[in-house]
């Protein structure tokens, strides 16, 4: 028997997301910062896959997917179709993973930020390209293993560091920009609330930790988000006007060794005391960039 | 011939997702403190915190639990436990 309760969700059950995963865990908060007056555009990725099996959807909001790269003006035509309906209220929201985002879509949303329309983007950064088998993305970490830049004998796997998504956000004089983590569920619900409140471009980041493509097990998916705060290497993060305005790296933020963060992850197990002392001094340039 | 590409709202839940599971997480709701972490981490959102007694406790719905363990293992009071299910 399906109840009535499950049927007015937002995002229903019954999904196909792995047990335990980050990402839907931090869409499920995202989906609490909502109104039902909401229109999604989603991109290709683990997200759309996952719930709309055709055909079947775990939507209960209008939702569209089109192409990888091209959510972001899919929003843009939704907006305008609004706009030109003068309608006001109807929020319309972007989401996407960070390969549609840092990669395949960047063209598309620095057009729709450039043009100032009123959408919140959505980022549910997974450090690779986790749907269709974990390569590595602008997002992949120093240090991590994945299928296009595997560890091995002669390879400590990726040896790019992340791009800086947030900078580029900021460069287009975003009003609202923000990042949080999986396992901060009040403070993602909060950060989509107050971007909606926003009129303009919003941009929201959220690390979703991802059991295949991190190799961890199918309950830390919120321990790793945790951890990636707790070592300075994924900083919560708010920036309003252009200024940082919150951030987790305070004047009495203690951070934990980013050995805590990389030993629990199979992605980071190749690598030696080297590598992890220069991942920590990637964290330690972090605390002194954000630090309030 | 025609084919809509529109489909109707939530029908996910035809899919019960709970045949996955080979743990159960269940709650001792005695010792629950009613804070709802479980509820709002819940990657499934299959669990609702239901009113027992003029107090809010979790109820799992075992229909789409994958028993992935995130509940149990977050438990800031570790009620939790995860019992084999197959």
């Amino acid at each position: 028997m399906i109840s009535n309760k499950n049927k007015k969700k937002f995002l229903s059950p019954g999904h196909n997301a792995c047990s335990g995963c980050g990402q839907l865990s931090a869409v499920q908060a995202v989906m609490r910062g909502l109104t039902a007056d909401t229109i999604i555009a989603n991109a290709t990725g683990c997200l759309e896959v996952t719930t709309t099996a055709y055909p079947e959807t775990s939507w209960g909001l209008p939702w569209i997917h089109s192409l990888f790269e091209n959510a972001s003006s899919v929003a843009s035509g939704i907006r305008a179709s609004l706009d030109k309906q003068k309608n006001k209220t109807t929020k319309v929201l972007v989401q996407a993973g960070d390969g549609g985002t840092y990669d395949i879509g960047l063209g598309l949303i620095s057009g729709m930020w450039e043009r100032g329309e009123n959408i919140l983007y959505i980022c549910y950064d997974t450090e690779s390209y986790s749907n269709t088998g974990i390569q590595a993305s602008g997002s992949t970490p120093y240090g991590a293993a994945t299928t296009t830049t595997p560890s091995g004998e002669q390879s400590i796997g990726s040896t790019q560091v992340k791009k800086d998504m947030l900078a580029i956000a900021l460069a287009h004089g975003l009003k609202y920009v923000a990042q949080t983590a999986a396992g901060f569920p009040d403070d993602i619900t909060n950060k989509v609330k107050k971007a909606l409140a926003i009129s303009g471009p919003t941009y929201i980041q959220i690390l979703s930790p991802c059991i295949p493509g991190w190799k961890i097990n199918y309950d830390e998916a919120v321990l790793m988000g945790k951890l990636a705060v707790k070592t300075g290497l994924y900083p919560i993060l708010e920036y309003v006007d252009g200024r940082l305005n919150a951030s987790s790296i305070s004047s009495n933020f203690k951070p934990e060794p980013v050995n805590t963060y990389l030993k629990g992850q199979g992605r980071f197990k190749h690598l030696t005391e080297t590598d992890i002392q220069y991942i920590q001094n990637l964290a330690v340039e972090n605390i002194k960039k954000y630090k309030l | 011939m025609k084919k809509t590409l529109a489909i109707k709202p939530n029908t996910s839940l035809s899919n019960k997702t709970g045949a996955w599971r080979t743990h159960r997480p269940i709650t001792d709701q005695e010792k629950c403190i009613s804070c709802s972490l479980c509820a709002k981490l819940c990657p499934e959102g299959c669990i609702e915190m239901i009113n027992i007694n003029n107090k809010l406790k979790p109820r799992t719905d075992y229909d789409y639990c994958k028993g992935c363990g995130l509940c149990a293992k977050e438990c800031p009071v570790k009620v939790i436990g995860m019992k084999e299910d197959y």
